[in-house]
């Protein structure tokens, strides 16, 4: 068998709330990520969607290890990244990056493209010295569509896109094999986010990387993803190869984010038997059993009472919910 | 009801001269949901805030008229043509409000946070609609129970910070509507919200819409959602309207390039296809060139275009496009 690129297992970040002045004592725990598995192949995309508040991008900071997991194991090639030491995890950082949402405040604003570019190459050992480190910068601007001569800007000189540029130009440098892409797009206008996605795909073939697509947004998910996971309250409750997830929805709580995307076509009406009432709850305070059933149309008594385990149809297509026992 | 004839706002800047809104100019009719969809900086927020009076120094009214039809400042009670763009502003406080509603794109800013949502609305109505306070806080749990908040006579007391986001909105809804305004503005009103909660907003908007009797602009830069709640759109780029149709013409039949480039850049869940990015960036507003805004990224400009500024012309009855005929 092929060794997988990603795999995670069972992974738990559990953030404590404190209370108390003097005496700060733990009296909850918010659990945003709770009991998470998946994999991630070379040059293929997970996409995670999930509303605000479900724990997507804890998943993600998880994975490279800015945050450090409750307990779970982070598989990368052989490797379980979630035993290490923070010392011990410098050879990996060439291999995971990572691109946030909003890149005014992912790059430094005292930094001029040379040095935020040069500063990883330099750091991994990737080049030797600067004049190498410049011939690299003018190459990497260059695969992400801007000029050699930016090298010498600061990022308040360019545009929302070119700034994400930037940031894409950054993850890329140290030839990563993963790369985790935090809503990378939605700070953008629609416009330049075709761009962007256009750029990511591009570049994806080019280095055979694997991405995990953390986003909210369902029309672009599909349009990125081969496999989606859709996540509630730090669990994923569906999970299935691209299409089938979109075509065949299990899950009521992926029907009705499904029903809620609006399409842009003024002869398609939304099917509002499929729309859900309620917002997603806190999650210090989750409901017994399923998480859904207060939202849920096809609650039974059972879901009341314990969280469904995880069930497989079709060898591929996972679904935690029992309506499909 | 509303009439905009060929509104400029404009912003002083120590470099020059910011031309957000250049030229715009639409008619309102009763029951009309005009949408304006455009990206960020196209101007779209800055034509209804100079509707509501709303831009203050540097920024001014450079031309134009805004045209509303109201009986607020007529001696016999019969409505006329009052210009907005000329009101002071002492004046603006019996129009906003009262004859046109806003909603607001983030309804945690556009709620005081210091008072709760109960005195809020009693608010609006008090200093709108002259009724005392116990009449306007019957009025308020009814506005409330209208607009789906569930035990609407318990929520009058609570504070912003104790509901979410969407009934937040929904409360901000209750506020606009309060007053019965002849125009409803909301300025991209579901674009803070989740999806699932956007859609319950736009349903609630929706259903209010066929109530009501008035009109409403909704202005996004979601497709999708503007496709879902209008009946016509305008097309913003650079400030400048650069089409204007009913729904289905804007989806299916759009002329202007940027309209088209548009619809082909959102990824679609209904179909797989390529996407076709609109290359190069947006353009800036400071003193922008007489040519048309969207020159450097169209992909049909000719000779013509990088001489005259093109005007907008009505191609078919009620479809009208900024762009030389091809």
């Amino acid at each position: 068998m092929q060794l997988k690129l990603l795999r995670v297992e069972n992974l738990k970040k559990y953030f404590p709330v404190r209370q108390g002045f003097f005496i700060q004592k733990i009296v909850a725990y918010i659990k945003a990520v709770d009991d998470i598995s998946f994999e991630v192949e070379r040059g293929k995309t997970f996409g995670l969607v999930g509303e605000s508040g479900c724990g997507k991008t804890t998943v993600g900071k998880t994975i490279i290890r800015l945050l450090n997991p409750t307990s779970g194991r982070i598989f990368l090639e052989n490797d379980n990244l979630a035993s290490l030491k923070p010392s011990e995890l410098k050879p990996y950082r060439t291999k995971l990056q990572i691109v946030f949402q909003d890149p005014m405040s992912s790059l430094n604003p005292r930094m001029t493209v040379g040095q935020m570019l040069s500063e990883p190459l330099l750091f991994h050992g990737i080049v030797k010295t600067r004049e190498e480190a410049n011939k690299v910068i003018a190459e990497l601007l260059k695969a992400v569509g801007l000029k050699p001569h930016h090298i010498d800007r600061y990022p308040h000189q360019f545009s929302g896109g070119q700034r994400q540029r930037l940031a894409i130009a950054r993850a890329i440098s140290v030839k990563p094999h993963l790369i985790v892409l935090d809503e990378p797009t939605s700070a953008l206008d629609v416009s330049v986010q075709a761009q962007i996605i256009n750029l990511l795909q591009r570049l994806q073939e080019e280095l055979n990387a694997g991405y995990i697509f953390i986003s909210h947004d369902l029309p672009l998910v599909r349009y990125m993803s081969d496999e989606v996971a859709v996540m509630y309250l730090g669990k994923i409750v569906e999970k299935a190869p691209r299409d089938e997830l979109f075509d065949h929805p299990l899950h009521p709580y992926t029907k009705a984010l499904l029903a809620a995307a609006p399409v842009p076509d003024p002869r398609k009406k939304r099917d509002r038997k499929d729309l859900i009432g309620g917002q997603v709850p806190s999650p210090i305070n989750r409901p017994s059993g399923c998480f859904f059933h207060p939202r849920c149309k096809f609650r039974m008594p059972i879901c009341e009472r314990e969280y469904p385990p995880t069930f497989t149809l079709d060898s591929s297509h996972e679904v935690a919910c029992y309506l499909y026992r | 009801m509303l009439k905009v004839e060929n509104l400029r706002t404009y912003f002083k800047q120590a470099e020059g001269i910011v031309k957000a809104v250049n030229g715009v100019s639409f008619d309102l009719h009763k029951g009309d949901v005009l949408g304006i969809v455009g990206e960020t900086g196209s101007g779209k927020s800055v034509t209804v805030k100079s509707i509501m009076g709303l831009i203050f120094p540097p920024g001014y009214i450079a031309g134009g008229k805004i045209l509303f039809h109201t009986d607020e400042f007529s001696s016999n009670g019969e409505r006329e043509y009052v210009d907005l763009a000329k009101l002071p502003q002492e004046d603006f406080t019996r129009i906003r409000g009262r004859h046109i509603g806003m909603i607001f794109q983030d309804p945690m800013t556009s709620l005081d946070p210091m008072y709760t949502i109960g005195d809020q609305i009693i608010e609006t109505l008090v200093w709108h609609k002259n009724i005392n306070e116990e009449e306007a806080f019957e009025r308020a749990v009814q506005m409330l129970e209208k607009v789906g908040i569930p035990k609407p006579r318990e929520r009058m007391g609570s504070y912003p910070f104790e509901l979410s986001g969407g009934q937040l909105q929904r409360v901000v809804i209750a506020i606009a509507m309060s007053c019965d305004p002849e125009v409803l503005i909301a300025d991209e009103p579901t674009t803070a919200l989740d999806v699932t909660v956007q859609a319950q907003i736009l349903e609630l908007i929706k259903d209010l819409i066929a109530q009501y009797d008035g009109s409403v602009i909704f202005i996004t830069h979601d497709l999708a959602v503007i496709a879902e709640i209008s009946s016509s759109i305008m097309v913003m780029y650079g400030g400048m309207q650069v089409e204007m149709a009913d729904t289905q013409t804007i989806f299916e039949d759009p002329l202007h390039p940027y309209t088209i480039a548009l619809l082909n850049s959102i990824p679609r869940l209904d179909e797989s296809r390529e996407l076709n990015p609109i290359p190069g960036q947006p353009p800036t507003m400071l003193n922008p060139p007489e040519v048309c805004p969207f020159l450097p990224r169209c992909n049909r400009a000719s000779e013509k275009c990088e001489k005259e500024m093109p005007r907008l012309i009505e191609v078919e009855p009620g479809h009208w496009v900024r762009c030389f005929p091809k």
